[in-house]
């Protein structure tokens, strides 16, 4: 335990801005999440490995010397043919079966997935170096690598981005009505199973995006995937579906929370804190709707 | 029904031959009932009550760590034990080994009970894939945490007590098996015993309709909870014999394991068939000898093979082996067919 953050208020300050810049990261991953299970009603544990995926490319980018924020550009591009392969081959079979068969599904795909990275990769902590920098703040009190902004402006772009292709796009409305009735929409002449198939492809595009931006920024790890698609998972519940905002607030304040936790009670609890925070969610939210069900009888 | 006692009795005999008739296979037969044990047990969440777990894998490494720690601690300082990380600083005797085992699988039995019944209330309220996510968070969140605690022996693990010398050689091979065995037994017998009531039945009304048995006038919080507390039980029993087995408590890979042991249990039940009584036994049995020959011949590529299985059997096998048998021979399970209305459904497909 270290009560340092309370007694030097720039600490404070640096965690809240290193947060604030890792939870825009998180927010964009939990938006792809959101999108999947908006569309299809799917739960995707390996959304995490998938982002470890795009990160592994942008590392290879930069190990044969491009720099790898170009992998922000290449590393979607694969991703979204990646997305579109595991729609094609295992997904699409389990649309609409029942949601635990989907998780489980998923969580297979997430085991292959890390094994054969781990195999392909190594089994090393890697980063790819930007070079980009610090930036020093209030008499350098206050520390923040260029690439943290770098990857937070990137995400908030793509994230732009996605919301006006969804709003004015033909693909982006043919989504929007399939999440809000996949038989009306089958009537009125949309191919939902391209829909579906693309939907998959863009959420893997997106964990593509945010997984370039995490190898310039942070580390990767072929086992690192899981606590990525956790994080995703609490944010969109939190949020709640298709409240773009909510996304990205409750991104931010996860981001926050997890940098305090880092501090407070050391760098070995922080993953374990982020799973009971989404315990502690799950258990207040069916406290408040259990609630809300007796006030309704 | 004497068919059946004929069954049992054959089975027995064959679980207390084994150890002698396959004397090689002693630590793989002892792993194959604690597996048996776990998909059993997973089997009451999943496949009767209709609660997809990821979470005894909890249980089973808190069990785990309790029959150790206890087990040392009774006699000897645990901070030094786990400090000294295995060299023989301190030896058990053989009493105190055999005494600290059986206190350590009380503990390891009842600790996670208690435990079961508490976060039982938070979390069973939780409905389908909510409750999926937050067994499995809690599952890693457990493995986590315990590997920061450095009374056990944090990152770099914890060394079980090795085995007194008592016996001659197969003496810690037998002891082992005959222990898991016997928990095997014990499990078989309290969930056959529990199945065999008006429990059975309001697990099934629960998985097949929450709100309407709910509606019906039972206190579906209250079985659902006690399904828990059961299955709690035998998974901490399973989990501290294993602990003895393998010889060696990490917190990520051995005792919290939900990559391979937690996975492993949700799939042998499916394998073998959700909400049957057997299932699960064959299931395990069948997946013991799939994964060995994986391990075996596949060394290396194991988990690419478990994530492929996992994701065949997921998609092409929901119903598993006695779902399969139920299709084809539905008399044996005591269903009345109507031939003209089967007749009758095989020409509408």
């Amino acid at each position: 335990m270290d009560f340092m953050v309370f007694q030097y208020p720039m600490i404070t300050v640096q965690a809240c801005l290193d947060g604030i810049l890792l939870g825009i990261l998180f927010a964009l991953i939990a938006y792809g999440m959101a999108l999947q299970w908006g569309v299809m009603n799917i739960i995707n544990i390996a959304q995490g490995d998938l982002v470890i995926l795009g990160g592994y490319i942008a590392y290879f980018m930069y190990l044969y010397g491009i720099h790898p924020a170009w992998g922000v550009i290449v590393s979607p591009i694969i991703m979204y043919f990646v997305g579109v392969g595991i729609y094609k081959l295992v997904i699409n079979k389990v649309v609409d079966r029942d949601l635990f068969i989907s998780i489980l599904a998923t969580f297979g795909i997430s085991i292959l997935f890390m094994q054969l990275m781990n195999f392909a990769f190594g089994a090393d902590v890697v980063l790819a170096n930007s070079g980009y920098g610090t930036t020093f703040l209030f008499d350098s009190a206050v520390v923040l690598p260029n690439s943290k902004i770098f990857s937070a402006f990137v995400s908030i772009v793509f994230a732009i981005g996605l919301v006006i292709y969804m709003k004015k796009s033909k693909l982006g409305r043919a989504i929007r009505a399939t999440a809000q009735n996949a038989r009306a929409a089958k009537i009125l002449g949309v191919d939902t199973e391209k829909v579906y198939a693309a939907t998959f492809g863009l959420n893997a595009a997106l964990c593509g995006v945010a997984g370039a931006l995490i190898s310039i920024t942070f580390t990767i790890h072929p086992y690192m995937g899981l606590p990525y698609t956790i994080r995703s998972f609490m944010i969109v519940i939190v949020a709640g579906l298709g409240n773009l905002p909510g996304v990205a607030m409750s991104g931010m304040g996860l981001g926050v929370f997890e940098e305090f936790a880092d501090y407070i009670l050391g760098t070995e609890f922080r993953i374990g804190s982020v799973f009971l925070l989404l315990v502690l969610i799950l258990v207040y939210r069916r406290f408040k709707l259990s609630r809300k069900r007796e006030y309704l009888k | 029904m004497s068919k059946n006692v004929l069954l049992y009795a054959a089975i027995l005999i064959f679980g207390l031959a084994a150890p002698f008739v396959f004397p090689a296979f002693k630590v793989q037969l002892s792993i194959l009932c604690v597996l048996i044990v776990l998909a059993t047990t997973w089997n009451i969440q999943g496949g009767e009550m209709g609660y997809n777990t990821f979470g005894n894998i909890l249980f089973y490494g808190l069990g785990m760590y309790l029959c150790a720690s206890v087990q040392v601690g009774m006699f000897f300082p645990l901070a030094e034990w786990t400090e000294s990380g295995g060299e023989k600083t301190f030896v058990h005797t053989p009493t105190q080994f055999f005494q600290g085992m059986a206190a350590g699988l009380i503990v390891a039995a009842i600790v996670p009970t208690i435990v079961a019944g508490l976060i039982g209330y938070a979390i069973l309220g939780l409905r389908g894939h909510y409750f999926a996510i937050c067994t499995l968070g809690l599952g890693v969140a457990a493995g986590e945490i315990s590997g920061g605690i450095e009374i056990i022996g944090a990152g770099q693990g914890f060394t079980t007590p090795p085995f007194p010398n008592v016996g001659g050689l197969e003496a810690r091979g037998e002891f082992f098996y005959f222990l898991s065995f016997g928990a095997l037994v014990l499990t078989f017998i309290a969930v056959r015993a529990i199945y065999s009531t008006r429990f059975r039945l309001i697990l099934n009304a629960i998985r097949d309709n929450e709100d309407k048995a709910e509606a019906m006038g039972i206190e579906t919080m209250k079985y659902k909870i006690i399904g828990w507390m059961v299955s709690a039980f035998f998974c901490g029993l399973a989990g501290g014999i294993m602990g003895g087995l393998v010889g060696y408590i990490d917190s990520t890979d051995v005792a919290f394991d939900g990559r391979e042991m937690g996975v492993f249990m949700v799939l042998m039940a499916i394998l073998g068939g959700k909400g049957t009584l057997w299932g699960p036994i064959i299931g395990a049995t069948v997946f013991h000898i799939f994964k060995e020959g994986f391990w075996t011949f596949f060394l290396g590529w194991q988990y690419v093979a478990l994530g492929v299985l996992i994701v065949v059997i997921v998609i092409y096998f929901p119903e598993g082996i006695m779902g399969w048998l139920r299709e084809k021979y539905p008399e044996r399970f005591g269903e009345v067919v109507d031939e003209a209305d089967r007749k009758a459904q095989v020409e509408l497909k």
